[in-house]
């Protein structure tokens, strides 16, 4: 393949153009910018410069890890690769169909990772039985944040059943409350849509719709159920959702404005910024009918090959990622969970000690799916285009049939 | 713009043998080179690089498998695109002619010997030193009816006042369209405020002698001698439409949906988020031909004209 | 026309004068609430900004967000604040301002003063050039880097924003000397002056606004760049807007509107200062091309 060789180029020149850096030091691009998270990568910079190993920080923060993406474009055409890039779902398999990725295997053998990790997650570390990254932590979206104070007063429980939660949330509307917080972005949207299309057809449906991308799936009648239930949440935001940040949502449940947010585990961490206690002041489950599934997005650090054979410090590095320690360590301050399965989970708070168990119940018995929202169910333009739709329907330009019709066409053009 | 060449411009002076002469015939050319030559390889070139990446199975990367038209077919599919350009046509019609009429009229105002003109301007400018990284989060608060001017004027005790367009589909693109007049109107106000001041007073004065009104004044002699500082206005601001980006994408994500999605952050999403460089390419040609479509009869025609 | 004499050709009654001051009240307020707002959340404590009214005033006044935001934010893994990247910033801007505003100061003259055959059509495709999308230069740019070996190098960065900005530059000379008496340029030229000896005696001089203008635009758009700064600069390189991209874009964290808002305008300061100072010498310029004229 043509473009092979081209990449081959850039990596032969990269040798040289880095020839003058110290071996040893890795340079990583990430978008873990923000106080906790960043600060939760400084553990694995602590890690590292005490086996004497340097860290060169290449932080690109944007649209969720869009801008870093970009940029890792121009190094690589510039044949300036860094050592090692975070990220999600697909875009690690697109790398590696490029060539451009680094072979782990001698360390995850070492390690034993294959027996660690969930298979789910290992679709996108593991690409024709090589190891090329380095998954960090497992963040489930398939969450729903309640204040708990709000559903007591109402006299509401966790929902658990579709039916519950209508009933909760007309409840809560009759209270004069905000039901639902929500923020009109494009991905929040497709967020909730992952959690609503798993509820509503259950596994299988949302494995052959999202995964297998079956027409037939993307074009029933079921899909249609599923656009009328996001048409139900949309009937219960406030009128200012569109365009609004997460968090902002996440605070008008933490004010009691409203009673629920459906948002990945990244939401806790708002909570406990506000000084709420998980369980007492605030609750998280679920989407209702969906106790069973986890839908996940993982972080990971792929590793670019830098030449040849892989380096000593990749090597250390990705052997530094996947250690119980820093996994627990990383994962408690992110909200997520670890992304090997063995990890004691002794220093996580309920919801994270929840979040272990559904994941761990899920990876045995098949539950766990990539969040099509996030990016590990189908390729970036696919995704894109069903954001798309997803978000058209939810600002009223669809009604529901409509956008059943134009959800096929849209994923029939983005493949 | 053949024609442009042949306008009698020429500094026609009589062919000197001298050579000290010569050499000067050809500075002024020698000087021009390297720019020129930057603008053929890294403007002219990269176009040319696109325009083909645009025939082909581009995605994550450039690559360079053939696949004629498919992607200018499935562009021209895309509902996306449609609201893209619809959206830039509203955006950059309304934006250039808000900037200008806004622009030429605090221009004129401010060199009426306003009091306290050095600290007015500065005031008008500063927007266009901000980025707009954070500024559109300045502005998505203060157009957001939660918790900006409409909650305010309600705590005020107005509470009929209603401004909720950046939640409305119809409306989004109109509140882009505030955002964007107030950061570069008071950079048009400069260029207008240095064209007034570069006319001559003594033209002005006599005209007033032959009883020409204020108004006739400007009409008839102050605004046409702005016409350099139109063209630069039209430029930049038509320059700085097309290119708006951070302006969308802080402001608006491109909602509510996709209703104020512009042909730049399409580009961008197919280029670079959606893996489809081979569609990101043929917009990005698309675009370029109708900025060409435009821009060269005006270019043309001001060129031709003066001098 | 000097800006201190007070026979203006246009005269008003005093009706019409508070009337148009009326008018540039109104819009410097338009144009500071923006600023305000920016100004007033980034002395507020978090709780205040996402509690309550985002127009009070804070009750309770802190200067923790601005302290934050210089030097102890969290920009990558470490605690550094937007402070280390102000100086990579300078060193690509100050020397891409400097080369762009004269090659467009040449260009211009050269264009205007020493037309030659096909100057127009130069001239309009430099014009053009202005309208390419950046985004999609971005590949090929970063191939040719590599290949030169500027890649990841502040020279780089200063090249791409150069290439970039010639076109604006060349666009403000040449409508500024469009305007200049060409007699002036011819008399010299009888007088025996050289091309270069009437750019810096005669046309220089009088350029005092539209330098600044040109400055102020460079300075700016080269300042406020973002995509070329993060694409192109290596992990010591990166300019400020990258910082403060990274400071405001948490994906998945707390957002500290606060600090995202002082850091903002802590970015912003040497274009505000460019703005400020520059907006005297753009009067002086005023003035001292009057004199000539």
């Amino acid at each position: 393949m043509k473009l092979n060789k081209y990449l081959k180029a850039s990596v032969a020149a990269l040798a040289i153009s880095t020839g003058a850096a110290q071996a040893a030091d890795v340079e990583v691009l990430h978008w873990w910018t923000s106080g906790g998270e960043a600060a939760a990568l400084n553990v694995l910079k602590g890690d590292l410069e005490g086996q004497g190993i340097g860290w060169q920080d290449m932080p690109v923060a944007g649209g969720g890890g869009e801008a870093a993406m970009t940029v890792l474009r121009a190094r690589v055409t510039a044949g300036n690769a860094p050592t090692a890039v975070q990220m999600l779902g697909f875009d690690i398999l697109d790398w590696a169909d490029q060539d451009a990725l680094a072979d782990l295997n001698e360390t995850a053998a070492k390690e034993g990772w294959d027996d660690v990790v969930p298979d789910a997650l290992k679709a996108f570390a593991k690409v024709d039985g090589k190891w090329v990254s380095a998954p960090v932590n497992v963040h489930s979206t398939n969450w729903v944040w309640a204040n708990k104070a709000v559903l007591d007063a109402n006299g509401i429980a966790a929902p658990e059943t579709w039916e519950d939660f209508v009933a909760a949330v007309e409840a809560l509307s009759a209270a004069g409350l905000t039901p639902i917080a929500h923020g009109g972005q494009a991905w929040q949207d497709a967020t909730i849509f992952d959690a609503v299309v798993m509820s509503t057809g259950g596994p299988d449906f949302y494995k052959s719709a999202f995964i297998d991308l079956d027409a037939e799936a993307l074009g029933s009648d079921t899909m249609k159920e599923a656009f009328d239930r996001m048409a139900f949440i949309r009937a219960n935001v406030d009128d200012n959702f569109s365009g609004r940040d997460w968090n902002l949502a996440t605070a008008m449940v933490i004010n009691g404005e409203a009673g629920f947010q459906m948002m990945g585990d990244w939401a806790k961490g708002e909570f406990l910024n506000a000084g709420k206690v998980p369980g007492e002041d605030f609750l998280c489950f679920r989407f209702p009918g969906t106790q069973e599934q986890v839908t996940f997005n993982a972080d990971q650090f792929a590793l670019f090959k830098q030449g040849d054979a892989v380096g000593a410090e990749q090597a250390a590095l990705a052997s530094a990622i996947l250690s119980p320690s820093f996994q627990s360590a990383f994962n408690v301050v992110k909200g997520s969970v670890p992304a090997r399965t063995d990890v004691s989970d002794e220093a996580f708070d309920d919801c994270g000690k929840k979040g272990m168990a559904d994941l761990a119940a899920a990876a045995s018995s098949g539950n766990l799916f990539g969040s099509m929202a996030h990016g590990h169910a189908a390729p970036a333009s696919v995704k894109n285009a069903i954001y798309d739709v997803v978000t058209a329907h939810f600002n009223g330009e669809y009604d529901s049939e409509t956008a059943v019709d134009e959800l096929v066409t849209a994923v029939e053009i983005a493949q | 713009m053949t024609a442009t060449s042949q306008a009698p411009v020429a500094r026609a002076q009589g062919p000197r043998p001298d050579f000290r002469t010569r050499l000067q015939e050809w500075i002024p050319k020698l000087v021009l080179s390297p720019s020129v030559a930057l603008i053929f390889v890294f403007v002219y070139g990269f176009i040319l690089f696109t325009l083909y990446l645009s025939f082909t199975d581009s995605r994550i990367l450039p690559s360079y498998g053939w696949v004629g038209f498919e992607n200018y077919d499935k562009l021209f599919r895309l509902s996306h695109w449609t609201i893209s350009v619809t959206n830039l046509a509203i955006f950059a019609s309304l934006y250039i002619v808000i900037c200008t009429l806004v622009g030429l009229f605090l221009a004129i105002f401010l060199d009426q010997k306003i009091k306290g003109e050095g600290f007015i301007r500065p005031i008008y400018l500063y927007p266009m030193a901000l980025s707009f990284i954070v500024t559109g989060t300045a502005w998505k608060w203060l157009l957001d009816p939660g918790i900006g001017l409409e909650n305010t004027m309600h705590l005020w005790g107005w509470t009929s006042f209603q401004f909720d367009w950046i939640k409305n589909r119809d409306y989004a693109i109109y509140t882009v369209v505030l955002a964007a007049v107030w950061q570069s109107s008071g950079f048009t106000m400069a260029m207008f405020l240095a064209g007034l001041r570069g006319i001559d007073n003594e033209i002005l004065k006599a005209a007033q002698m032959d009883g020409a009104s204020n108004w006739q004044l400007y009409r008839r002699i102050i605004i046409p001698q702005l016409r350099p500082a139109f063209l630069s206005a039209f430029v930049i601001l038509s320059h700085l439409a097309i290119k708006s980006y951070d302006l969308v994408i802080a402001l608006t994500g491109g909602g509510p949906g996709r209703a104020t999605e512009l042909p730049a952050t399409f580009m961008y999403s197919y280029t670079f988020t959606r893996n489809q460089m081979g569609i990101g390419a043929s917009s990005a040609v698309i675009m370029l031909m109708t900025i060409a479509a435009i821009m060269v009869p005006y270019l043309y025609a001001e060129l031709k004209e003066r001098k | 026309m000097s800006v201190a004499s007070s026979d203006s050709a246009v005269r008003m009654s005093r009706f019409t004068r508070t009337l148009i001051y009326l008018f540039l009240l109104l819009f410097a307020l338009f144009y500071l609430l923006p600023l305000f707002v920016m100004v007033v959340n980034s002395l507020k404590p978090l709780s205040e900004i996402t509690g309550g009214n985002m127009m009070a005033l804070p009750q309770v006044w802190t200067i923790e967000p601005w302290l934050a935001a210089w030097s102890t934010a969290q920009i990558g893994v470490e605690p550094t604040g937007l402070r280390p990247y102000f100086w990579n910033s300078i060193k690509m801007v100050v020397p891409a301002v400097a080369i762009s505003t004269i090659l467009g100061a040449l260009n211009g003259y050269v264009l205007t003063k020493w037309s030659f055959r096909g100057d127009k059509i130069l001239y309009g495709l430099m014009l053009f050039a202005c309208f390419i999308p950046f985004q999609m230069v971005l590949i090929p740019m970063a191939r040719v880097l590599g290949v030169t070996g500027l890649a990841g190098s502040t020279p780089g960065l200063i090249l791409v924003h150069v290439v970039y900005g010639i076109g604006f530059s060349t666009l403000y000379f040449r409508n500024y000397y469009a305007a200049f008496p060409t007699e002036l340029v011819r008399a010299a030229q009888i007088d025996g002056a050289g091309f270069f000896r009437i750019f810096w005696r005669i046309m220089l001089p009088s350029s005092g606004p539209i330098i600044v203008v040109c400055v102020i635009w460079q300075f700016t758009n080269i300042w406020n760049d973002f995509l070329f700064g993060a694409s192109f600069a290596d992990f010591d390189s990166q300019p400020m807007t990258v910082a403060l991209n990274n400071l405001v874009q948490s994906s998945t964290g707390v957002k500290e509107y606060n600090v995202h808002f002082a850091g903002a305008i802590l970015a912003a300061l040497p274009t505000l200062l460019v703005y400020i100072v520059a907006g005297r010498y753009f009067v002086r310029g005023l003035m001292a091309g009057s004199v000539k004229g």
